[in-house]
């Protein structure tokens, strides 16, 4: 099969969502961000809600998320991202918000914008990328570093009675009455993709229908800050991250 | 016509109204004016005061040290402020509670039992409302009612059933207010 | 009106679209007045008590990155807090009008009023070149009319406007004239983020690139606005000047208690003026030049230990002799002691 046969559009299997940019991802390879960003941008797609959607990206590896998404977006300080989208949907109810954040600047430096975002209920929708370190500074502690798990501030393992334990900022956000929809997900087989794309969607409805704070969390994997091939990583990650940040809704919508 | 004026008391006395009352009354008047509290954790039931200036002219300073007439409800206040009336000035007191006279004699010194007359009223939260009428009646800067218009915007409307009452207890501190020293 | 109220109500009358705050001492009328107004009934402003002022400079953030007319309002160790927000604003060049009623510092301090926040209003405060344009109102009806202007300059320059403010100017009541209530706008501008249209890219609002050689270019793009800035936009006034032989300089609530100073002096026959900055950052440096060339001596009246005198040094530039006379830690220079200051470190020294 020539490479135009394949490029036929009757041949057509799979094709880029347009709310993804034509840029070339600077995640790593085999790292989770690239397959978390499509489910969302699809998503946004498939609902057709493109120019009525502004996202806010985070100080971390995501830092650059904008370039990636084609809708609107603001670039957050760090661990900020949640009183930057409350300002913007408290101006702009009607559009869908969103923030893309990762462990450091969610559960450390954001911890009070999360908490208190989520406690005032804003109708906006959280992704939470969890994979247990600092990537883009080359692979610090995190607030959800499994206890023992080397970094480069943990060199011989997190110690939690001097490092603190793993934060299940997750379960804590369950609690608060201004969630509506709390879930953890992961991007590291395809069943699980379609699982995430489909919490990306349920919460973008939910926005829809003001309901409160919607909040995916995606367990994923870092090659790099972990220093392991991207397929041991996510072995790694089933084995280790898994049973202390189990998969699966944790607050759903009373029917 | 430029009058200095500072209120110090208790919080709780209504000081900081007194002022304001003042002020507005001054507004309605057609007068500049300006109030400026002392605000913090005195407001909250230690001594607090206000310096109030009403004047013909634009008010440069909002804070001063010299005041044309002191009016203090407590010992402390008077410590302390008996000393800032400028020379040839008023000092204004409440008799209840004080533990000593002022030593001035080059100010006049007028004394006001308020708070026995607003007891007599069966209403001591229109004490502060007799220490006015005691000092517009020493000092006419103000007509009477320019003050009551003033009291209209301080008091909220939910209130105003009881401005006769007010306007009543001006009447009496213009009465029972007495001159104790005239300056030398 | 009480100053810290009339900044209220001149921000629902200029059409302010939302304001994120949290409370400080002394300046949480601003909030309470809001809160009572409830203006979203009025005029469709948004009000939030925000979880900190770390919080609340970010949600002003959001809401300017969609073109809207935000404002905050803290005290000084609030704003030190805001700090960082500030230079995310002023990097992402997004309008804001911020008020910092100053009290007196450092740390916790004391909430009485001061002006020792001067260097961090004027000369920085977060990190990076960038600046934002000061007001300082002397009066409370200043404080209203610098509300709107605020919003006016912001908007023209995209760029965050302080108005600096204090404790007594907040705390005090005098006569204010309101000025008509403004429209919301109801304008989106290209650099918003509003949902991206179909034919246009999608808009990002940033204060980061990665590249020095682009990073310099929005450096250097910043500092061509402020030199616009200094050029149009210097406001001050002058009392007193035409026969003077000394000059006072004072900005704010220091400026009117100067002013009683110089009436004092000009009694006893002291021929001194005075100068008031309205904006610290554009500085009157031209003004304070020509000045003093025709001045025996300049002394700068100021609540802090000494901020502002180094502007109008540079200013003067040698031509005549420039002191400070200060109070700080709440405590508010009295006329007679500023007075005195003229004398001894001026006229006698």
């Amino acid at each position: 099969m020539s490479e135009n046969t394949i490029k036929n559009p009757e041949n057509l299997v799979y094709e880029k969502t347009s709310v993804m940019t034509d840029r070339v991802l600077h995640y790593c390879p085999g790292c989770g961000h690239g397959t978390a960003h499509r489910m969302l941008a699809e998503v946004i797609d498939e609902l057709g809600i493109q120019g009525d959607t502004i996202g806010v990206a985070p100080v971390g590896c995501s830092v650059l998320a904008y370039y990636y998404f084609d809708v609107d977006m603001q670039e957050a300080a760090h661990g900020r991202a949640p009183a930057v989208a409350t300002g913007i949907k408290r101006v702009l109810p009607e559009k869908y918000v969103f923030t893309y954040q990762g462990d450091g600047d969610l559960a450390a430096i954001g911890t009070a914008e999360t908490i208190h975002a989520c406690n005032r209920g804003e109708n906006i929708l959280v992704v939470f990328i969890n994979n247990g370190i600092y990537g883009m500074t080359g692979g610090q502690m995190a607030p959800t570093t499994l206890e023992g798990m080397k970094s480069s501030t943990s060199p011989r393992g997190r110690d939690v009675k001097t490092m603190g334990n793993p934060l299940k900022i997750t379960e804590l956000l369950a609690q608060l009455p201004g969630t509506y929809f709390v879930t953890r997900q992961s991007v590291h087989t395809p069943a699980n993709v379609r699982k995430t794309k489909k919490a990306l969607k349920k919460a973008l409805e939910y926005q829809k229908l003001d309901k409160g704070t919607c909040f995916v969390e995606v367990v994923a994997n870092c090659p790099s800050g972990w220093k392991m091939t991207p397929v041991q990583s996510n072995k790694w990650m089933e084995e280790n991250m898994f049973p202390y940040y189990p998969l699966g809704d944790i607050k759903v919508p009373e029917k | 016509m430029t009058e200095e004026i500072i209120i110090a008391g208790f919080g709780g006395q209504g000081v900081l109204s007194m002022g304001q009352i003042l002020c507005y009354g001054g507004v309605m008047q057609g007068k500049e004016v300006s109030w400026m509290p002392s605000y913090g954790p005195e407001m909250r039931g230690g001594t607090a005061n206000c310096t109030a200036i009403i004047s013909d002219e634009q008010i440069s300073s909002p804070v001063l040290n010299e005041f044309d007439t002191a009016i203090v409800l407590n010992q402390p206040s008077m410590d302390k402020f008996e000393d800032a009336v400028k020379p040839g000035g008023l000092l204004i007191y409440e008799e209840n509670g004080m533990t000593r006279k002022p030593e001035r004699t080059d100010i006049n010194v007028c004394s006001i039992a308020a708070y026995d007359e607003s007891v007599r009223m069966n209403n001591t939260k229109v004490f502060n409302m007799i220490v006015i009428g005691g000092f517009l009646k020493v000092r006419p800067i103000l007509e009477l009612s320019n003050v009551i218009d003033g009291l209209k915007k301080v008091l909220p409307e939910r209130y105003h059933h009881l401005v006769p009452l007010n306007e009543e207890a001006i009447h009496k501190g213009m009465d029972i207010i007495k001159s104790e020293h005239k300056a030398d | 009106m009480k100053g810290n109220e009339a900044l209220a109500e001149a921000a629902i009358r200029a059409g302010a679209d939302a304001y994120f705050g949290y409370p400080i001492t002394p300046q949480s009328e601003v909030i309470e007045y809001l809160m009572r107004e409830n203006p979203v009934d009025r005029t469709g402003m948004q009000v939030l008590q925000a979880e900190s002022e770390i919080a609340a400079i970010n949600m002003v953030y959001g809401a300017a990155g969609c073109g809207k007319r935000v404002m905050t309002s803290s005290s000084s160790p609030g704003v030190s807090l805001k700090m960082e927000g500030i230079s995310y604003i002023a990097g992402a060049e997004l309008p804001c009008v911020l008020v910092n009623v100053v009290r007196a510092g450092p740390g916790l301090g004391t909430i009485q009023p001061s002006q020792s926040d001067y260097f961090q209003a004027v000369k920085g405060g977060g990190h990076g070149d960038y600046k934002m344009i000061v007001l300082a109102p002397a009066t409370v009806q200043e404080s209203v009319d610098y509300v709107k202007l605020g919003f006016e300059l912001a908007f023209k320059y995209r760029n965050p406007v302080m108005i600096l403010s204090d404790g007594i100017i907040g705390q005090m009541m005098e006569k204010v004239e309101l000025f008509e209530q403004q429209p919301r706008s109801k304008e989106e501008p290209e650099w918003a983020t509003v949902g991206k249209k179909e034919g246009r890219d999608s808009v990002i609002v940033t204060s980061l690139q990665l590249q020095s050689e682009e990073q310099e270019k929005v450096n250097l793009r910043l500092q061509s606005k402020y030199r616009e800035v200094e050029k149009n936009e210097v406001m001050y006034e002058t009392y007193n000047c035409e026969d003077a032989e000394y000059l006072f300089a004072a900005f704010g609530s220091c400026a009117r208690i100067t002013r009683k100073a110089m009436e004092m002096a000009r009694k006893k026959g002291i021929k001194v003026g005075l100068i008031r900055p309205q904006t610290l950052y554009p500085f009157p440096v031209d003004a304070i030049s020509e000045l003093s060339e025709r001045m025996k001596g300049i002394l700068t009246v100021e609540m802090n230990a000494g901020q502002m005198v180094e502007d109008v040094r540079l200013a003067v530039n040698g031509k005549t002799p420039v002191e400070h006379f200060g109070r700080f830690g709440g405590v508010i220079p009295s006329p007679e002691e500023i007075l005195e200051a003229l004398e001894q470190k001026i006229i006698g020294g």
